[in-house]
Formats: structure tokens, sequence, C-alpha cells
């Protein structure tokens, strides 16, 4: 059996998935003041009178990380960067504990200034002294070779109870967001380690000594042991779990909107081929820009909940909310006081629900059931036209062959899947205006909880090779290797997908189930005057996120003697 | 979080696999080390800074430019229809008031192409700029436009393309002609009759360094642009004047670059050629990309950089300042220039060869211009190349009058299949092309 959590904003709804389906399903209150409780009651919530030897792992998806940096609650981190031609380093500073020292690689991650050891080290000595325990260490093209990071971190080490170095979050080049990432890895590290220590020894003393694993936003997980290297890859998982519950039952081909709506905002994001689509670098949280890998999503303030007002005679929903809906005590009229006057929605105070719509169907000039009719109606058109622009937005990016360019086909979803509390409701007047098919997700108020369930081990790897050089640097892998001068794309490609089996391995994914994928592979012809001196080569591989081998959507049972 | 002062749009078109040939300098690999630098420095998420997807130009706007012979499928591959679209779609975003400034990032190059084309010279098929030029004319009404062409070589095909135009303001500064290809763009080009002045080319000694070209652009090519006005001023922004270029001759640097971007306020750049791809290209890319945004370069300096070593002679500084002198003086002076050069009796007429240099075509040209004051006039041009290929191409200007409309006409309808092998109208005041059809075979 397996267990799914996911700590939401209001709510932590949790499953207990078994080879009969879904046995068990609960929501908690979420105090997130509390969270180590809310988890302990939701993981309660489920296994009271379940033997806890059937329990083969538990999934997490938490706010923990994202609270750290939202309320920003972070510890102090001392940062040492060294960067080289381009802008100054020093505007890059995520943090007061910052430091530019001296040292550059140029963009073929060949160094164009040594490092100043004595530097780096007394800045080291001089964080400790501030009492700092945590630092990361961040050079400019550093993907490409990191050999100036690993040195400043063996430097740094004897200073600090843990060295966070950027090359090791991400293969893609993006110096300022590498920083950020190195940053937030080493800002949650301690809080992150605290609490998942906490919940795995209260698990042990009610004898639940599982596999713990934790949901990252790029709908994919990772074991308890390999997040102590990359605590910040838990921030802003949150909506990848309910893209994960929503791909049970999605459509293999095609595109197709997953739209989760709660009762603030209504998250969107897209299925390509039954494939989630992921963002280009990576998650944005406060003012930090990352190369944490997410899925692509797009949130607004459109939901059950959400305030209903006329401005200048047109009635507009949001993006604000102010508590709960007027049949349920709230003070202003929103959708789910329309779905009350309809019908559509049992529970609450009609008459109040009515109260709150009467001002605005005498404002349009008709009755209580087309004004609710209106309103939702126009929350629906909303969510659309928000969908719309974001899929102009991914349509739109760039791309930088000709092939590309000229082959490439636009993304056209066919189909709409809709999740969250009020996805009944909603679901049926979004079929009046998209132009598709409209299907509802099983079980759609705990979906979320069965995608963090279900949702397989990913990881990705970048591997750059430069044959002029010898050279062979895939980052994440911490992998640094002669190559000989006769490399080939073909050997680039086996290689990349070697490291990312052993990757994924790490992480905890399932050796007899790996699904790797090459999604880029370039190769170029260096040329120096009139002679071909080497190929430089760029191979990106993934494990695409998708849910674990064994699970029966049709018949929603998870069909795994292991699990 | 870093905020452009300026707004600016990018298109970036690398096109990675797409090379004139496998060893050839316009090549896969060419923009790959400044994709890289571009990414590695963030500059794509600075707040004000937007990337576009380039569109694709159409058969009308390489129309409204070029006379391609046979067609223009034949003389463009899917790329040039990318980067001469990555040009229009960066002017679009500007004059939609998207962004203020914008910067296309695209190859394959266009500034050697001429109105006619027979095929690829100096790595150029289609002048990207004339085509986002002539289409941001026709779609939102400019008329002044002021192209500064930096590539180290003459924008020759762009000289061509507007020698008679007098709302197009040409300045070339390039390396002497004399030194380097493609031979041309001396002190005496200074337009056809109906233009005289609104041609200015500025050949610069080979080593001429930062101080020679900030020199340049303060003292002669900011002065003429005051007194020209134009409503957009266009950077053809060839990158081949860096010191470490390996087919040219100039000590221009990455700071230099972005300074000159800085000083010239242009509206559009559009990148030309640059061969340095390593030493150069990463660094002068990321500064005009700077400079454009108003951000500070102060950090971006190359790695070999020693401004001692690539200081300018005073000979050097004396021959800059001579020709800058000589410049300003014809431009000053334009008018007696045009009466003395229209008092020529064979001043309508120009006739050449032109060598393709990239696809070994030979080509000889007959020109003929009216002579008119009230509009850029009507142009004949008679093409042939040594792949026995004739054409007649005639051209209406966009503004032009009544009396050059009808000359125009009257060269198409006289024309005869027997001479030319394919017979062309660019009518650009009613933005047409017409292709005479070749009668029945007897």
């Amino acid at each position: 059996m397996i267990i799914g959590l996911d700590v939401g904003g209001t709510h932590a709804d949790v499953v207990l998935l078994s080879q009969a389906g879904l046995e068990k399903q609960a929501k908690v209150p979420t105090d997130e003041s509390q969270l180590f409780e809310t988890v302990l009651a939701g993981l309660d919530a489920v296994t009271e009178g379940v033997d806890p030897a059937k329990i083969r792992r538990i999934v997490l998806s938490t706010t923990l990380a994202a609270n750290l940096v939202v309320q920003r609650k972070l510890p102090p981190v001392g940062m040492i960067v060294a960067g080289g031609p381009g802008i100054d380093p020093a505007l890059f500073a995520p943090n007061e504990h910052y430091r530019v020292v001296k040292g550059a690689m140029d963009h073929r991650g060949r160094e164009i200034a040594p490092l100043d050891e004595r530097e780096i080290q007394e800045a080291a000595e001089q964080f400790k002294k501030e009492g700092i325990r945590y630092m990361g260490v961040v050079t400019k093209f550093s993907v490409h070779n990191p050999d100036h990071e690993k040195r400043m971190a063996a430097i740094v080490a004897p200073f600090c109870d843990q060295v966070f170095m950027g090359h090791q979050f991400s293969g893609n080049l993006n110096f300022p967001r590498r920083i950020d990432t190195t940053y937030l890895n080493a800002a949650v590290f301690p809080v992150h380690k605290a609490f998942f220590e906490a919940v795995k020894g209260s698990l042990a003393k009610k004898g639940l000594n599982v596999p713990l694993r934790i949901l990252k936003p790029d709908g994919g997980n990772m074991n308890f042991e390999s997040s102590f290297d990359h605590p910040a890859l838990t921030i802003l998982s949150g909506p990848s779990a309910s893209v994960m519950g929503a791909l049970t039952t999605a459509p293999s081909s095609g595109a197709t909107w997953i739209l989760d709506i709660g009762g603030t905002t209504t998250d969107m994001a897209l299925l390509i081929d039954g494939v989630p689509l992921l963002a280009p670098l990576g998650i944005e949280i406060g003012p930090y820009k990352t190369l944490i890998r997410a899925l692509q999503t797009h949130s607004i303030g459109v939901g059950g909940d959400s305030v209903v007002r006329m401005e200048e005679g047109a009635l507009t929903v949001g993006p604000d909310r102010t508590g709960r809906a007027m049949a349920y005590g709230g003070t202003v009229p929103t959708p789910t006081d329309a779905f009350r006057v309809l019908g559509l929605m049992q529970g609450g105070d009609l008459g109040r629900a009515e109260a709150g719509l009467t001002p605005i169907a005498q404002q349009l000039g008709v009755g209580l059931e087309t004004a609710a009719v209106r309103i939702v109606e126009q929350a629906c058109r909303q969510i659309l036209d928000a969908a719309n622009e974001m899929l102009e937005r991914i349509n739109s990016k760039p791309v930088y062959t000709v092939h590309e360019l000229w082959e490439g086909s636009e993304i056209r979803p066919r189909h709409l899947m809709v999740l969250g509390g009020p996805a009944t409701q909603f679901a049926e007047y979004l079929m009046k205006q998209f132009d598709g098919s409209v299907s509802v997700v099983p079980h759609c108020e705990v979906a979320n909880a069965i995608g963090c369930a279900l949702a397989r081990t990913t990881s990705e790897i970048t591997l750059f090779a430069d044959t002029s050089c010898q050279l062979a640097v895939a980052s994440g892998e911490l992998f640094n290797s002669e190559i000989p001068a006769a490399f080939t794309l073909e050997d680039a490609r086996e290689l990349a997908l070697q490291l990312l089996r052993e990757k994924a391995l790490r992480r905890g994914a399932n050796p007899d189930h790996l699904e790797l994928e090459i999604v880029d592979a370039y190769q170029f012809n260096m040329i120096r005057g009139f002679t071909t001196i080497g190929k430089n080569i760029r191979v990106r591989a993934q494990v695409k996120p998708g849910l674990i081998q064994g699970y029966d959507p049709i018949g929603g049972k998870l069909r795994r003697e292991d699990l | 979080m870093l905020h452009a002062k300026h707004k600016t749009g990018l298109v970036f078109f690398p096109a990675f696999d797409w090379a004139i040939s496998p060893t050839h300098p316009e090549r896969e690999e060419r923009l790959l080390y400044t994709q890289d630098q571009v990414f590695e420095e963030g500059l794509l998420d600075i707040d004000g800074i937007f990337e576009y997807k380039p569109d694709l130009v159409t058969i009308k706007d390489v129309q409204r430019v070029h006379f391609c012979v046979p067609d223009p499928w034949a003389v463009m591959t899917e790329s040039h229809f990318i980067s001469a679209g990555g040009a229009k779609t960066v002017g679009m975003a500007v004059m939609d008031g998207k962004v203020e400034r914008g910067f296309a990032l695209v190859r394959p190059p266009g500034h050697h192409a001429n109105r006619v084309v027979h095929g690829c010279r100096g790595f150029c098929n289609v002048n990207i700029e004339a085509i986002m030029i002539e289409y941001l004319r026709r779609a939102y009404g400019i008329d002044r436009v002021a192209i500064v062409d930096t590539d180290c070589h003459h924008g020759d095909g762009t000289q061509d393309i507007y020698w008679h135009d007098p709302d197009t303001l040409f300045i070339s500064i390039h390396q002497d002609g004399r030194t380097l290809y493609p031979g041309s763009g001396f002190l005496s080009e200074v337009g056809g009759p109906n233009a005289v002045g609104t041609t200015i080319n500025i050949p610069l000694p080979p080593n001429t360094s930062d101080e020679g070209f900030l020199y340049t652009i303060k003292e002669v090519v900011l002065p003429i642009l005051d007194d020209f006005k134009p409503q957009l001023i266009v950077n053809s922004a060839g990158q081949d004047n860096h010191y470490s270029d390996p087919i040219t001759n100039m000590n221009f640097s990455a700071r230099g670059y972005a300074e000159l971007t800085r000083l010239l306020k242009a509206d559009i750049a559009v990148l030309e050629g640059g061969y340095s791809i390593e030493g150069a290209l990463p660094y002068v890319n990321t500064g005009i990309i700077l400079a454009m945004a108003g951000l500070d370069y102060d950090h971006l300096t190359e790695p070999d950089f020693n401004p001692k070593r690539y200081r300018q002679t005073d000979a050097v500084t004396r021959t800059i300042e001579q020709t800058s002198a000589k410049v300003l003086k014809t431009w000053r002076q334009r008018k007696m220039v045009a009466e003395a050069l229209r008092a020529r009796e064979d001043c309508h007429q120009r006739s050449r060869r032109i060598f393709y240099d990239t696809d070994q075509i030979y080509e000889v040209q007959a020109e003929t211009i009216r002579v008119c004051d009230a509009c850029a006039g009507a142009l004949r041009i008679e093409s042939t190349s040594d792949r026995r290929v004739a054409m007649l191409g005639v051209h209406l200007p966009r503004k032009g009058c009544p009396d050059c409309k009808a000359q125009a006409y009257e060269w198409y309808d006289a024309a005869d299949h027997k001479q030319f092998d394919h017979i062309f109208m660019q009518d650009n005041q009613a933005d047409l092309f017409l292709t005479k059809p070749k009668p029945a075979a007897a």
C-alpha cells in the first residue's frame, strides 16, 4: 500500500492506495505554524487500523520550504561567488552575506582568472565568525567546468556544517539563477532536515519503517536520503500533485488542459500526449528565480470563493477572496453562492446565497437564476481566457533551429480535465465554452493526494562534451571526465543515459521500470581556420514525469506485488 | 533583480542546423558560444528584456525589395525567411510600442545582398534590414529611415538598394575597401542623382581601435543624424571590427561596441557579420544587449583584451580625422555636389560587374534612373549572369510621381521576352510585384 499526502494552504489531503484501489481518503485542516502535526494527523487519518507492515511507501508533498521562503524565515547563508566578463556579479546577490571573489571561467569552461584561495578562506572565516553554518559557492560557467566550485567548496568546508555547490543542482546555463538556487538549497537545508528526520522518527515509533519520498515540482519524487542534497527541490510541489492526480485518467494522445479549481485560485497545466509540460527554466518564488525544474503551471485568482462584483455594469469574478461564500456565513457573493442558487450544490444557507445574488440580479435586470448562470459563465470565461494566454505564451516560445521553426506545430488542446472542490459544478459550464471535451477527474477532491502517491521518481541530466578539450561534464551528477578525441554524439547519448540511470536509481527509481529519454542532442563541428578541431556536443536526457509502473487507470487499482 | 532602463526586445535565432558549407564561417557553430554567454548571463531574465519568436517573412515582403532571379525560392533557404523574419518581428515589436528598442540576433546576415539577387554574395542572399524597413514603411507609414552599418565590410547591398532613395540615409563605417572585401565604400560613393548625399561612406584604416570608432560616431554620425531627423534608426550591427576577428584587421573591443550602441541609440539593431565566434561574439553581443537596455557594462571585458596593445597609432588617428572632415564637408555641401553630378550627361546611367563570391556567379548590370525632382525616380535594371539568365527589373518607388509611374510602366510594357528571360515590375506605390507572362510558344 502507498500513502500519498499533499499539504495545501487550507487542507492536507491524504489517501491510502492498495491493490484494491483507493482504500481510504481524508482531509485534515492545515496549520501552517504546526506543519509537523498536520502531516502526522493526516497520516493517522488513513493508517488507523491498517497493518503497518502492509504500507510500503509514503509520498509527501508539503509547503514547508515554500513557507520558509514566503515568510522570509530563511536562516543566514554565506554565499561566495566568482564571476567573469559580463554583468557585475554583485548585482546578483540574493542575500546579505554575499561575497564576490576573484576567479573566472570562460564560456567553454577554460580558466581565464585563477582563484585567490586566501580570499575565499577569509570570506569563509568571516562568515563563521558571524555564526553562519551553511554556505554556498557558485561560479559562472561552472556547468561547463566545475573545478573552481569544487576547490572553493573544499576551502570553505572546514568553516561550516554544510556547503552547497552551484553545479550540483542543474546543468542549465544561467548564473544568476544558479546563485539563487544554491542559496535556497543551503537556506532550506537545516529546516528540511530537521522536519523530515522528525517525521521519519515519529513514523518509526508507530512501527512505520517505510521508505519516505518527497514530491518535487516537476511531477516526480525523490527519496528521503537524496532530498538532503537537494532540499529546495521540495519547493512548490503542490501544483504537480494535482497534475499527476489528473494524469491517472488523462488521454494518452493530444494536448489536454488540467484545471485545478480551488476556493481561491485556479491552477492550470498542460499535458502533451499524456506527459505534463515542463517549464523552460525553473520555478520562481518570491524574489528568487531558480533552476529548479518544474511543471509549467499558471495560477489565477478565480475560484469557488472569489468575490463577485459589478464593475461599470460588467460582472467580474476575483481575483480576491474575502473568506467564505455567503451561503456559509461570508459577506460577499461568490460563484459558490451561484451554484447554491442553481441547486448544483447542497449545504449552506440557500437564503443567504439568494440574498447575496439579489443586488447583482437587480443591476443586471434579470432573475436570480439567470444572474447565477451569468456569474458562473463569467468565471469560466476568465479561466479559459487565462488558459488561452498561457497557451499563447507556450506557442510563442522561441526555438533555435530551422527545423523546429519550420516544422513546429502549435499546441491546441482538445480536452479539458477539471479537479478541485467545485470541479463538477464548473465542468458543466466549462463544457459550454470550451471548444473540445470536458471531464471531471475521478476522486477529484483528493486527486492531488493520489497524484502524490502515484508519481514516479524523476531526474534529468545535461551532458556537455568538448572533444577538442577532451572533456565531458554532467554537472548535476558531479561527473567530470576525460574523453577520447574520437568521442561521438552516439557515445554522448549512451553516456548521458548511463549517468541518468545511475542518478535515477540513487533518487529511488525502480530499476525494472525506468523510462529514460533523450530530450535534446546537438553536435557542433568546431572549426578554427579551415580545420575541424573537435566537436561540441550537448545532450539532455530525462526520466519524464509519469505514474509508477503497475497502476491500472481503468480499474483504478495498483497491480504491484511489492507495493 | 535587474531592470532594463529601456524596454528591449530580442529575437535570438542562431539557426543551429544551417550552414553555407561545413567549414564556412557562416556555420552552425557561429552563435553557439554567444547563446551560452547570453543564457549564462541571465540576460533574458532581466525585467524589461523580452525575447520573441521570429515570424517568417512572406514572398511579398521579399519582393518589395528584391528582384530574385529566377524567383525567391531559388535564392532563399528556410533560414533566410527566418532571419529576415526575425528582423521584421523586432521591428514590429518596436513599432507596436511593446518595446523601446530591439535587437535581431539572427543569422544568416544580409547587408551584401543587392536589389537584384542571383545567389549568395558575401554570405548574404537577401537584405534582411531592407526587407524589414520596407515592411515597416508599408505597415506603419514610416517615411524617413537612417541605417548605420557598423559591420567591418562595406554594406554594399544596402547601399545599392537605397542608392536612389533620398528618404533613406545610409551610413556605412567599414575597413577601407582597398584592404578588404567587397572593395567598395569609398568617399566618392554618395548616392544617385535623385539622392545625392544620403549615401555616406566612412572608410577607416586598418587597425582602427575604440578611439577611432567612437570619434567617428560622435563627430560624424551623430551630427548627420541630427540633421537628417530620421523617424527610425537601424543599426546593421556587424561585429567583425573586433580585434580578434579572423577575416578583418580592426581593433575594436566589446566595450567599444557597447559604447557605440549607447551613443547611437538605434531603435533596431540587426546582427550582420562577425566571425570571431569565441573571442568576440559572446562579449560583443552581451555588450550590445546591455547597452540597448541601458544597463551597466563596466564588467564586460574580453579575457585577453589589452587596451595598450590595441591602441591606434597617431597615423591612424590622423587618417580618421581627415576622412571625417571630408565626409562632413560633402554632407554640408550635398546640394552643390548634386548639381555637379546632375550636370553630367551620363548621370542617369550606371553599369557594373558584380561577383557573387559565395556562389561564384558573375553578374553584369546596366541601370537607368529617371532623374526626377519630385520623387526617388523610376528605375530600370538590366541584369545578366554567367548562368545565361537575362532579367529586366523595373522599380517604381514608394512615393513615385505620375511621370515616373508612366515611365516605369512604359519600360515594363515595352520589354520583350526575346531580350529577357524574366521581366519584373516592382510597383512599391501600389505594393505590387508583377511578372510579365511569357507569350505562348508559337
